[in-house]
């Protein structure tokens, strides 16, 4: 419950304003909190310059004698194969869980499941693992997320670790929450941010909400292991270091965990010109202001020679411009690239809340009161049809390319 | 059929805005919306019911006034709406809440198909429904894009979508299966639906009514905290580029170079 020294209150409203949920406001002076609206997010405790507030958590029932969690031991990183290939977050993790590891003066731990994949665990350790469990099973030949939960929990209950990490994937986000719930512990979604406590063990693990709007920082202090799953390009990987050595040991998990009520009949790789969208360092979008389909292959051409992923607004999804799983925004795919450019489109917070966490924004725009403008670094008024060409033909001279 | 479509009402996007220079949330005017994936769930839920019979059950954790958001759901034509509301539910993360969530559904009886919106845009965390699915002990597709009838009505078969593609999976009842906005086109209610809507009884069910121990609900039940928040400010933001389309273009490209992107 957030409680109000009326005493110290000066009725600044500062609380007020950084509610997300309509529960605190001032009334004849002073803060009056609405405990229905309130989630306890903490927010007003956060800004309020009185110190006024105050927030009890009453916690007590929850925690676990410090003993047991001290039984806890070691940073584990989820690796991801597909069609014999990591994906990058597996790397990106290892990276950051290496520091982890340091910081708690433990050992990092790769787990890798799937069928025929034991000949890739010495990648893991040259990625900065010192040991990797490897459960090479043909029932896991396909991505089963009961059986991969299963596993992963029966081999955390067996070994203890103190930390898991995922990527935010599509794969990671269908099963590590039911790994967390197997387990009864605390998961928190898409990280961008990871560090140690400095007074403690606790993983104080960031991530955005509401599109990125908020960071919120949270914790896992009274269970364990404390689990995150990691957006792709935020966190830096190791360069690989072939000479690094570290044990490999395969695991057999019974029988009966490996089965899945879920049958997969088939895989279906969607061809892509390019890397995906979710793990390109560039994102070009296409808005409504492309006018049509034909002049998408103008911004393909300046994807080609940037090395990027293309992504569309709604608008052009339903054209038919690109296909659906191009869309970005609340109701398509999140980006958070280096960089992105938005080629005629407005900004509608629908689509914006799935850019705004990008480190460059570059907007190009023929009305000059678009909206995207107010999130873009550097932004354009101009014609899409007159920018596109100049800046490829630029770009291609800038890498070496020859303009196709 | 018994159905079950879990529905969360969230800030509506459009109304909430940002004061990125104070570093703020103007709250003026934001509205309650129902969780745009939630529609999908919705609509999913009322296509199985429409073609193998039995009722739809819309329900959501939430303070009373998530009544309304059931109200609308009942008027795209889910039969009934649940509201697990009590005080001792604040403050809950997603295994407090899947727990909640567990625990109203199995006072429901037996259920053939839960359904969950990908992920809720307030929170964004895609965790409810696959955890939702290991309380009930009941298989889970997340992510599913497309979605048929198989073997006369004893299962499904779905499109679960992921980065690089898709996957075809087959599954019987009972199954939990999250939304995406491909999935379908949501219908719009109908004046008889919102007729009734507005005349039905919906109960709001407290943590003793589902049996909810005490210390697995609410702030009690949630390992995870916030332990701070901010907002993060967008710095130095808005330069409009000057001059002809060459001049923009040079200046753009070697702001690039400079970040080491180009
Ligand atoms: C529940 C809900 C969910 C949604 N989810 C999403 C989502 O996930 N992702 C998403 O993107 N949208 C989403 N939308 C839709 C969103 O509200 C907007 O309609 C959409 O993003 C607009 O796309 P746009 O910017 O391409 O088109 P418009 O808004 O039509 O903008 C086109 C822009 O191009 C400019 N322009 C036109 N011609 C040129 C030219 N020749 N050169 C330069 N500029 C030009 C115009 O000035 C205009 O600003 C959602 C909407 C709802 C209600
Ligand atoms: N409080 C809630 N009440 C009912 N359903 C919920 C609630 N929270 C989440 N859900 C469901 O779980 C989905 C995913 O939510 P989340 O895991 O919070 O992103 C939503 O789309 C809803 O279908």
């Amino acid at each position: 419950m957030v409680t109000v020294d009326i005493e110290k209150c000066v009725g600044c409203g500062e609380c007020e304003d950084v509610c997300t949920f309509g529960a605190i406001s001032v009334v004849d002076e002073k803060a009056v909190v609405d405990q229905d609206s309130c989630t306890l997010c903490g927010a007003c405790v956060e800004a309020c310059p009185e110190e006024a507030l105050e927030m009890s958590r009453d916690d007590a029932g929850l925690s676990d004698s410090a003993v047991s969690l001290d039984a806890w031991r070691g940073v584990w990183v989820v690796a991801e194969i597909r069609n014999g290939r990591y994906a990058p977050v597996t790397f990106e993790l290892l990276g950051k869980a290496r520091q982890l590891a340091d910081d708690l003066d433990t050992d990092l731990t790769a787990v890798l499941m799937g069928a025929d994949v034991s000949r890739h665990a010495p990648e893991l350790v040259h990625r900065g693992a010192d040991r990797v469990l490897v459960a090479d099973c043909p029932e896991l030949e396909a991505f089963v997320d009961e059986a991969c939960a299963k596993v992963l929990a029966w081999l955390a209950k067996e070994e203890k670790p103190e930390i898991i990490l995922s990527g935010a994937t599509a794969m990671g986000r269908a099963f590590i929450p039911q790994v967390a719930t197997m387990l009864e512990t605390g998961l928190t979604a898409d990280c961008t941010g990871l560090e140690i406590s400095p007074d403690g063990r606790d993983l104080l693990q960031t991530r955005p909400a509401f599109g990125g709007n908020l960071l919120a920082t949270i914790i896992c202090d009274t269970r364990r292991p404390q689990m995150s799953t990691v957006r792709p390009h935020v966190l830096k990987a190791l360069e690989p270091d072939s000479s690094r050595t570290g044990e490999i040991k395969e695991v057999k998990p019974p029988e009966d965990l490996l089965q899945g009520r879920v049958k997969v009949m088939e895989s279906v790789i969607e061809e892509s010109e390019g890397p995906l969208l979710s793990d390109s360092e560039i994102v070009l979008t296409a808005g409504r202001g492309m006018e049509n389909e034909k002049n998408i292959s103008m911004l393909e051409a300046l994807a080609h020679c940037m090395d990027a992923g293309l992504g569309a607004t709604r608008a052009v999804t339903e054209a038919g411009w690109l296909p659906g799983r191009f869309q970005i925004g609340q109701t398509g795919v999140t980006v958070s690239p280096k960089l992105y450019m938005g080629f005629g489109v407005s900004g509608a917070i629908q689509h914006l809340v799935g850019m705004q966490g990008s480190d460059i924004i570059v907007a190009i725009n023929k009305d000059p009161d678009a909206p995207i403008f107010d999130v873009a670094t550097y932004g354009i008024v101009a014609d899409v049809k007159e920018i596109l060409p100049v800046l490829t033909k630029r770009i291609c001279q800038e890498r070496g390319i020859d303009n196709v | 059929m018994n159905i079950v479509v879990c529905i969360k009402q969230v800030p509506d996007a459009a109304s909430v805005k940002w004061d990125h220079e104070k570093g703020t949330l103007l709250r003026d005017g934001v509205q309650s919306v129902i969780n745009p994936f939630d529609y999908n769930a919705i609509e999913a839920a009322l296509s199985l019911r429409d073609e193998l019979g039995g009722k739809v059950t819309a329900l959501t954790m939430g303070p009373p006034q998530a009544q309304e958001a059931l109200r609308e759901a009942m008027s795209m034509g889910v039969d009934d709406g649940v509201v697990v509301s009590d005080r001792a539910f604040a403050g809950a993360d997603t295994l407090a809440t899947t727990y909640t969530l567990a625990q109203a559904i199995k006072k429901m009886g037996q259920v053939d198909a839960v359904l969950c919106g990908k992920q809720a845009i307030d929170g964004d965390t895609a965790q409810v429904g696959p955890g939702l699915a290991v309380r009930l002990d009941i298989p889970c597709v997340t992510c599913v894009g497309d979605m048929e009838i198989i073997d006369g009505g004893k299962g499904l078969r779905l499109k679960r979508m992921c980065e690089q593609g898709y996957d075809v999976v087959e599954v019987g009842f009972p199954v939990l299966l999250t939304t995406l906005a491909s999935l379908n086109t949501p219908r719009v209610p109908s004046l008889k639906g919102k007729m009734r809507a507005k005349k039905a009884e919906i109960p709001l069910w407290s943590a003793a009514d589902i049996g909810a121990k005490e210390e697995k609900i609410g702030l009690k039940g949630s390992p995870t905290k916030v332990f701070s928040t901010h907002i993060p400010k967008f710095e130095a933001r808005r330069e409009m580029l000057q001059g002809t389309v060459e001049e923009q273009v040079d200046f753009l490209v070697q702001k690039l170079k400079e970040a080491g992107i180009i």
